[in-house]
């Protein structure tokens, strides 16, 4: 190898960074055993950020970028002229340790590209969390790519060591699948993630360790031709259908030697914000697919607005909401006010009518979420039936933050 | 005016006692003067000390405890405040969550947890070497007086070598056994090199993707003030440089043409993953780990090759995993005694488990077996069924429940469902496990149910048997 381990770090660290997901969240609490090294909150911590504002909680790298496959999105494909290495199981659990020693990462997330073969390559990533879990005492973070195309038995003992499995669905449609990645199935992938939900779910119930902070994934925004609503729709089934975690949204990034048939222009960034809103409205909000396909135009979330505010704008017969009696899943709709806040609101409004000033201390989102609120010292219907309301509270500048 | 002198930091003990003598004198906050000073008056501790305990809330005891720690010189009086309303008719003040006070001591309680979460994750450990063992220092500045809050933290999650955290308002050290408590530190020298430092900060500017620069959100999330003491966060400045010209240039460059020849053959071969016959399966399943910690090997199955029945057990016992061999204990001795009343040949058949590993519970010297879980049964199940298709029996013969429920897909109760049954892909017989009925204690009842086990046995010999054409 003509390589040095920190040689290879840079490879397979730039190999890795265009997976979105970093999160160390959602593991069972721990601390370390005597001798061991390593804890988890339940909450997760980021490290660090780089000058791209996304967090590096976990040592993200690839265990090598030697890919027999060729997805056409994707930097490590094998057609592609990037430099190539590989780590081995050792290097991965030495790097890991000495960083996590050194309060850097919360632990490790490690993928790969597909060498050999799939249970090969699957079974290598195997054996790095079980020997930091066995031989080191680890009790850091732990998250494994899972291949799809491996042996059933080798996801089932990934779930052993891992606290979170994940396998990318890449693209929000088969037919896009076919066409950018190949030698990809989605069937199989369907099949793996069923299998990883199902074994979740038992180990749950008996109170075993199998993957305990869930299974997650990916979707790459912008290498298709797939609308938002297409996205949205494919992640409900998959919170829904395979009970995941999260899924990330990840906009389709220029690559150094990126390939002929994918666009090559600036990554969606906008889009992909306006995504991980109307998720979050999915998930925590009681928000529907129908509710943000009325929000959508033609299938696309309007870039300048999110996504709560789009819908209010369109349904401004059904505000304003008297903060002092409304209920709390229509409060959830007023653009600008969080979650929190509608806690907060509804706390204290038993004690005392609340007024404007009371709602500008609960939420920095006080401007936007005005117009839609009646307080005992303000009534703003004057204001919700005007046409330039949106223009009133979104200055078109906003769009120049995801330029 | 009353003044009340508590120690630098974040006092709760002198706060504790203060807020007990100013209740039973039933002093005013507008009457309150809070000071700090290195030696605070001896004589209030005294009568606070004797004075009765204060009945609070336990939300404002949390909240207090959080807000002393707040570097505001106005918090004992603010906490002060909050506890004087409670006591004189506002009880549910702490669910007013817009009044003022609240409003401002929720948002110090916000400001400490942030400091607390800043220092476990941007605080650095530097290793010092020291003697051939290995030290970790590192320097941090809070913004408030977190250290007995935050650093609990890191003796949980790096218990087994040594380290010093120094800050500018105390340092806290860790021997491997306790913490031990230091006064305030000045910054140490830390500029000894380190390989894994600069691999770190490779790694940093690695991870770094340049077309989604975002200045703006990565300050907000990670402040400057933190910057000076995080090594990575050099690299920042010519990351932010050169990002533009980076991306202009990938953009720029038209695709290159692969020089990798396309692989078909080893790309067909990847992805086909099934073992090709029953020893490369073998293999894999003895290299494997238990599922649950348990015995210290895989029993695999025996016996020929398409037989006329494969008999499968639940899983080995404790004579199994020590001879790895099936059914050689106890319960394989009933089982050889029916078989052989029942005329079956033990050699041309195939006997195996349904779990490979034996799972127990240790008491003394003895080693309890454990039923295995339906989750336990189903990690194990893709096996069974790759196992079968390659021994090609006629007829599969569960022994007992766990066998029936890997085979069936879904549990079934044997004493319902015994007898003929089809799984999947194969005609079988549900039976009892011969351990059964060393567990019935009257002698007359195992009699009766041995018999009952060679009567399905013989059915099972008969389904299996050629049929004679009709």
């Amino acid at each position: 190898m003509p390589f040095t381990l920190f040689d290879k770090l840079k490879v397979l660290a730039d190999a890795a960074k265009y997976d979105a997901s970093c999160a160390s969240s959602g593991a069972p609490k721990r601390k370390a055993r005597s001798g061991g090294l390593g804890s988890s909150t339940g909450a997760g911590i980021c490290h660090a950020f780089t000058p791209d504002g996304r967090c590096v909680s976990l040592l993200k790298i690839l265990l090598t970028n030697y890919c027999l496959f060729d997805c056409s999105y994707c930097i490590n494909r094998r057609s592609s002229n990037v430099p190539r290495a590989r780590f081995s199981v050792d290097e991965v659990v030495k790097l890991t340790i000495e960083f996590y020693k050194r309060n850097y990462i919360e632990g490790l997330f490690l993928s790969s590209g597909i060498i050999r073969s799939a249970d090969y390559t699957m079974e290598q990533m195997m054996l790095v969390a079980k020997k930091l879990r066995r031989d080191h005492g680890f009790a850091g973070y732990i998250h494994l790519k899972s291949i799809p195309e491996a042996s059933p038995w080798l996801i089932e003992q990934a779930g052993l060591w891992a606290d979170r499995l994940s396998i990318n669905v890449e693209l929000p449609k088969q037919a896009s699948l076919q066409k950018l990645a190949p030698e990809k199935n989605g069937a199989t992938i369907k099949h793996a993630m069923g299998q990883m939900r199902e074994r979740i779910a038992e180990a749950k119930e008996e109170k075993r360790w199998f993957s305990p902070a869930g299974q997650s994934t990916q979707i790459i925004i912008g290498a298709d031709s797939s609308t938002d609503l297409d996205v949205l729709k494919s992640s409900t089934d998959l919170y829904g259908t395979y009970k995941l975690k999260r899924v990330y949204y990840s906009a389709f990034s220029p690559i150094s030697d990126a390939s002929s048939i994918l666009p090559v222009e600036a990554p969606p960034l906008a889009r992909e914000h306006r995504l991980y809103q109307a998720d979050w409205l999915l998930r925590h909000y009681e928000f529907s697919i129908g509710d943000l396909t009325d929000a959508a135009d033609d299938g696309m979330l309007d870039l300048a607005i999110d996504p709560k505010l789009a819908w209010a704008l369109k349904h401004r017969a059904q505000f304003p909401l008297d903060v002092n009696r409304a209920a709390r899943e229509m409060l959830l709709r007023v653009p600008g006010l969080g979650k929190r806040a509608v806690d907060q609101i509804i706390s204290s409004r038993r004690h005392q009518r609340l007024r404007a000033e009371d709602i500008r201390r609960l939420s920095p989102g006080f401007k936007r979420a005005m117009p839609f609120l009646v307080t005992a010292d303000h009534r703003p219907t004057m204001t919700l039936d005007r046409l330039d309301l949106r223009q009133r509270i979104v200055p078109p500048r906003q769009l120049e933050l995801f330029g | 005016m009353t003044t009340i002198e508590l120690k630098p930091g974040a006092d709760l003990d002198g706060f504790r006692s203060a807020i007990r003598w100013l209740t039973t004198k039933d002093v005013s906050p507008a009457e309150v003067n809070w000071r700090v000073s290195a030696l605070p008056d001896t004589v209030l501790k005294l009568n606070g000390a004797d004075a009765p305990p204060v009945v609070l809330p336990a939300a404002v005891l949390q909240l207090s405890k959080i807000i002393v720690c707040h570097s505001d010189p106005e918090r004992y009086a603010l906490l002060h405040s909050l506890i004087w309303r409670i006591r004189h008719g506002e009880r549910h003040l702490l669910e007013v969550a817009s009044d003022p006070i609240v409003n401002r001591l929720s948002r110090m309680r916000k400001a400490v947890a942030r400091d607390i979460h800043h220092m476990h994750a941007y605080l650095r450990f530097h290793r010092v070497r020291n003697e051939g063992s290995e030290r970790f220092v590192a320097w941090f500045e809070p913004q408030h007086f977190i250290l007995d809050e935050a650093v609990p933290f890191f003796v949980s999650r790096f218990p087994s070598f040594e380290w010093s955290i120094l800050t500018p308002i105390g340092a806290r050290h860790w021997n491997l056994h306790a913490l031990t408590c230091g006064g305030p530190a000045q910054k140490p020298d830390l500029s000894a090199q380190d390989d894994f430092e600069n691999a770190w900060i490779d790694y940093y500017r690695s991870t770094f993707n340049p077309a989604r620069t975002n200045v703006k959100l990565m300050q907000a999330e990670m402040p400057k003030k933190y910057w000076a003491n995080m090594p990575e966060a050099a690299a920042i400045p010519e990351l932010v440089r050169g990002a533009a010209d980076r991306v202009q240039s990938m953009l720029a460059a038209s695709p290159s043409m692969s020089n990798t020849r396309i692989p078909d053959r080893a790309v067909k071969r990847s992805t086909n993953t099934t073992p090709a016959s029953l020893e490369e399966l073998n293999a894999i399943i003895k290299a494997t780990e238990p599922f649950v910690a348990g015995g210290r090997t895989a029993v695999l199955g025996e016996g020929p090759m398409r037989p006329a029945i494969a008999f499968v057990g639940e899983q080995p016992g404790d004579q199994e995993d020590l001879q790895g061999r099936p059914f050689v204990g106890p319960a394989g001795q009933v089982f050889d005694r029916a078989l052989a009343e029942a005329g079956i040949a033990r050699e041309e058949a195939y006997v195996t488990n349904a779990v490979k590993h034996f799972k127990f519970t240790e008491r003394g010297k003895r080693r309890i077996h454990q039923k295995p879980t339906m989750g336990e049964i189903k990690h194990y199940r893709w096996w069974l069924q790759e196992e079968l298709s390659f021994v090609q029996p006629k007829l599969v013969v569960a022994l007992g429940a766990s066998a029936a429920f890997a085979l069936a897909g879904r549990p079934v109760a044997i004493t319902r469902e015994r007898g003929p049954m089809t799984f999947s892909s194969w005609p079988g017989v549900v039976t009892i496990h011969p351990s059964f009925i060393l567990r019935v204690e009257d002698s007359g009842a195992a009699d009766q149910e041995f018999k009952r086990f060679v009567a399905d046995l013989r059915v099972a010999a008969e389904l299996s048997s050629p049929a004679p054409s009709a």
